[in-house]
C-alpha cells in the first residue's frame, strides 16, 4: 500500500529524512517510533503529500505520491489531482485539528458533502454511524470545544473515516491527551486495525505498537534505525540506539 | 465576637457574611460631577436662551429641527446617504476579500498587485479619490474593453457612465476594499494552520478550504473592525456632497442655504447620522454573536437578555467561610 524508497526531505539545509525505506502492505498496521525530531511526522505528512519530498520515489497503492510519471519524465500532479488522491487517504492530528464552527455532526459530514459531493442524506447517516462507532452518537450537535480532548480525537477519526479511505494516518494521536483519555482514542484504533484497514501510526504508545502493529520501525535523525514485527524491535532490539530509545521510554 | 469553639459546627445559614462595605469616596465624588455635567448639559440644550439680532430665542431651535426632520429632502437624502454605505461596503467587502487572499497567493505577482493596490488605495486621501472619479472624463472620455494595444470590443461614453453618484461608488467602494483586505487578511492569518492541514487531508482543495473552513472561522476577528468600518463609512459618505450626490448632509445644505439655518439643520443630519450608526451598532452586536459559534462555550447575551439579567439579578448565595480555628 506504501512504499518507500530512499525519500529524503531537507529544510533548507537541515535534513529531515535522510533516505526512508520501508513498505506497508494493505490491511498491516505500522507503527513508527523515535525520539522527537526524528522526522517520524514529516515522513507521515508526505504520504499524502502536505509536504513535498527532494529525492527518492514515494509510492501509494502503486502510484507515485505528488506526481506522475509518464514516459521517463516525472511530471508534478495538479492540485485537483493531489485533492483527489488525499480523499483517499485520512488523516488523524496530534491536535485534533476539528473545525470548531461546525458542530460534530457537520465535522464528520464536511468531507463527504464537500469533497465527494455526496447528498445530505448519504453523508447523514453514514456520519451518524460512524459517530455511533467511536462512542459518540450522543454528541452530534455539540460543537468540539465542548467535548473531552479524547471525545475530540474520536471525531477526528470519524471524520477521517467518513471519506472512505483506504489508508489512515495518526499523528501521535494520542499525545495531547490526558492519560485517562487515551484509552478510548487507542480502542477506537484497535477496532480499526481488527477491520483490516491499512494504518501509518507515528505514536509513544507501546503497548499499542505491541498488541496491535504488524511492524516496527524505530526512526532516528531521519534514518530508519531498525524495523521489524514488534516483539523483535521492542523487546530484543539488536541496535544501541533503539534499546537507548526504549529504556527512556519504557 | 468570640471565636468559635472547636466544637462549634459551621452553619452558613447563620453564619454568612453581612459585613459593613467598603466606602468608594471618589467613586462619590464622580457621581456627583458627572450628574451636575449631565445636568448643564440638559440647561444647555433644553432650557437656556440666547440673543440673535436682538430677539431671545431658544440656544437649539428644536422647533426648527424637528420641523425638517422629516422633511422629503431630508429623507431622500438619507437614502441616498444609505445606498452609498450599502454599496460601497459591498465593493469594499467583496473586493477585500479578493485582494486579501490573492495577498495571500504564492505567486509574487498576484501578491504583488494586491500589495501595491493596498499601497496605492490607503496612500491618497478618499476625498482626493472621489475627486479623481467625479473628473474622469478629463483623462478617459470613454471606457474601452479589448486586448491591450490592440482591438477593443466594448465602448462607455466615461461622462453618461460615471455619474456622480457612480463616482462616488467608485471612490468610496474601492478604498474600502484597501482597508477591507488588510483586516481580512489578518483574519484568515489569525486561523490556525492546523484548519488548513486538516481540511486538505479531506482533500478539500485551497479555494474550498478558505470558503469552508479558514473564512468562517477568520468571520470572527474579522467582523468587529468591519462593522468600524461600516460605522466610518455611513459618515465618510457625506464626502460624496462634494462631488454634488445629495446625501444626507448635502441635502440639509441644500435646505440652509436657502434658509440660512445652517446650525439647526447640520443637528438635522447628526441626529440621523447617529440614529442610523445605533441601529448598525446593534446590528453588529448579532452578527458577531453569529459567528462566535463554537468559539465560547455560551453565546454572549442579547442586549435584552443583559437588561433583563441587571433589572431581576438572580439571588447571590451567601459567601461560605469555613471556620478554622489554630
Amino acid at each position: 500500500m506504501v512504499v518507500a524508497a530512499g525519500v529524503r526531505k531537507s529544510y533548507g539545509r537541515m535534513e529531515v529524512l535522510a533516505g526512508i525505506d520501508l513498505t506497508v502492505r494493505r490491511g498491516q498496521v505500522m507503527c513508527i517510533i523515535g525520539p522527537s525530531g526524528s522526522g517520524k511526522s514529516t515522513f507521515l505528512r508526505c504520504i499524502n503529500h502536505l509536504e513535498k519530498i527532494d529525492a527518492g520515489r514515494l509510492y501509494v497503492d502503486g502510484e507515485l505520491v505528488g506526481y506522475e510519471q509518464r514516459g521517463g519524465k516525472i511530471y508534478e500532479l495538479s492540485d485537483r489531482a493531489v485533492c483527489e488522491k488525499r480523499a483517499s487517504i485520512g488523516m488523524v492530528f496530534q491536535r485534533f485539528n476539528l473545525f470548531p464552527h461546525m458542530t460534530v455532526l457537520d465535522n464528520v459530514m464536511a468531507g463527504p458533502l464537500r469533497v465527494k459531493k455526496q447528498s445530505n442524506e448519504v453523508a447523514r447517516s453514514r456520519g451518524l454511524k460512524l459517530l455511533d462507532q467511536v462512542g459518540l452518537k450522543d454528541k452530534v450537535s455539540t460543537y468540539p470545544n465542548q467535548l473531552s480532548g479524547g471525545q475530540q480525537q474520536r471525531v477526528a477519526i470519524a471524520r477521517a473515516l467518513a471519506m472512505e479511505p483506504k489508508l489512515m494516518l495518526f499523528d501521535e494521536p494520542t499525545s495531547a491527551l490526558d492519560p485517562e483519555l487515551v484509552g478510548d482514542v487507542l480502542d477506537v484504533m484497535r477496532d480499526l486495525a481488527h477491520q483490516g484497514m491499512t494504518m501509518v501510526v507515528v505514536t509513544h504508545e507501546m503497548g499499542f505498537a505491541r498488541e496491535v502493529a504488524d511492524s516496527v520501525v524505530f526512526m532516528d535523525q531521519g534514518v530508519i534505525v531498525e524495523s521489524g514485527e514488534p516483539g523483535q524491535v521492542l523487546t530484543d532490539p539488536t541496535h544501541q540506539r533503539t534499546r537507548a530509545f526504549l529504556s527512556k521510554v519504557l | 465576637m468570640a471565636a468559635p469553639s472547636e466544637e462549634s459546627e459551621f452553619d452558613p445559614a447563620i453564619d454568612s457574611i453581612k459585613a459593613v462595605p467598603v466606602r468608594h469616596p471618589l467613586r462619590w465624588v464622580m457621581s456627583v460631577v458627572v450628574v451636575v455635567l449631565v445636568a448643564m448639559l440638559v440647561n444647555t440644550l433644553v432650557f437656556s436662551h440666547i440673543t440673535r439680532d436682538g430677539q431671545v430665542e431658544p440656544r437649539y431651535q428644536w422647533g426648527i429641527i424637528g420641523h425638517y426632520f422629516a422633511s422629503p429632502s431630508v429623507l431622500r437624502g438619507l437614502v441616498v446617504t444609505i445606498e452609498l454605505t450599502v454599496i460601497a461596503m459591498a465593493i469594499g467587502i467583496v473586493l477585500g476579500i479578493v485582494l486579501a487572499v490573492m495577498r495571500l497567493s504564492a505567486s509574487p505577482l498576484v501578491s504583488g498587485f494586491s500589495f501595491l493596490y493596498v499601497w496605492f488605495f490607503r496612500g491618497t486621501p478618499v476625498l482626493v479619490q472621489l475627486l479623481f472619479w467625479y473628473e474622469i472624463s478629463y483623462n478617459y472620455h470613454r471606457f474601452s474593453l479589448g486586448v491591450p494595444f490592440g482591438p477593443s470590443f466594448v465602448h462607455v461614453d466615461a461622462n453618461t457612465f460615471v455619474t456622480a453618484f457612480v463616482a462616488a461608488i467608485f471612490g468610496l467602494g474601492l478604498n474600502e476594499a484597501a482597508y477591507m483586505a488588510e483586516i481580512v487578511r489578518a483574519g484568515l492569518q489569525s486561523v490556525d494552520h492546523g484548519q488548513t492541514e486538516a481540511a486538505q487531508s479531506l482533500g478539500m482543495s485551497r479555494l474550498m478550504t478558505i470558503r469552508r473552513i479558514v473564512l468562517p472561522q477568520a468571520m470572527r476577528l474579522i467582523v468587529p473592525p468591519m462593522g468600524n468600518e461600516t460605522i466610518s463609512m455611513l459618515k465618510t459618505t457625506s464626502l460624496a456632497s462634494v462631488v454634488t450626490v445629495t446625501e444626507l448632509l448635502l441635502a440639509v445644505e441644500n435646505i440652509y442655504d436657502r434658509t440660512y439655518q445652517t446650525v439647526p439643520l447640520l443637528m438635522v443630519a447628526s441626529i440621523w447620522y447617529l440614529i442610523l450608526t445605533s441601529v448598525l451598532t446593534v446590528g453588529q452586536y448579532y452578527v458577531e454573536r453569529r459567528f462566535a459559534r463554537g468559539a465560547a462555550r455560551s453565546l454572549p447575551p442579547t442586549p435584552w437578555q443583559r437588561v433583563r439579567r441587571n433589572l431581576f439579578p438572580a439571588h447571590v448565595a451567601p459567601a461560605q467561610v469555613v471556620a478554622r480555628d489554630g
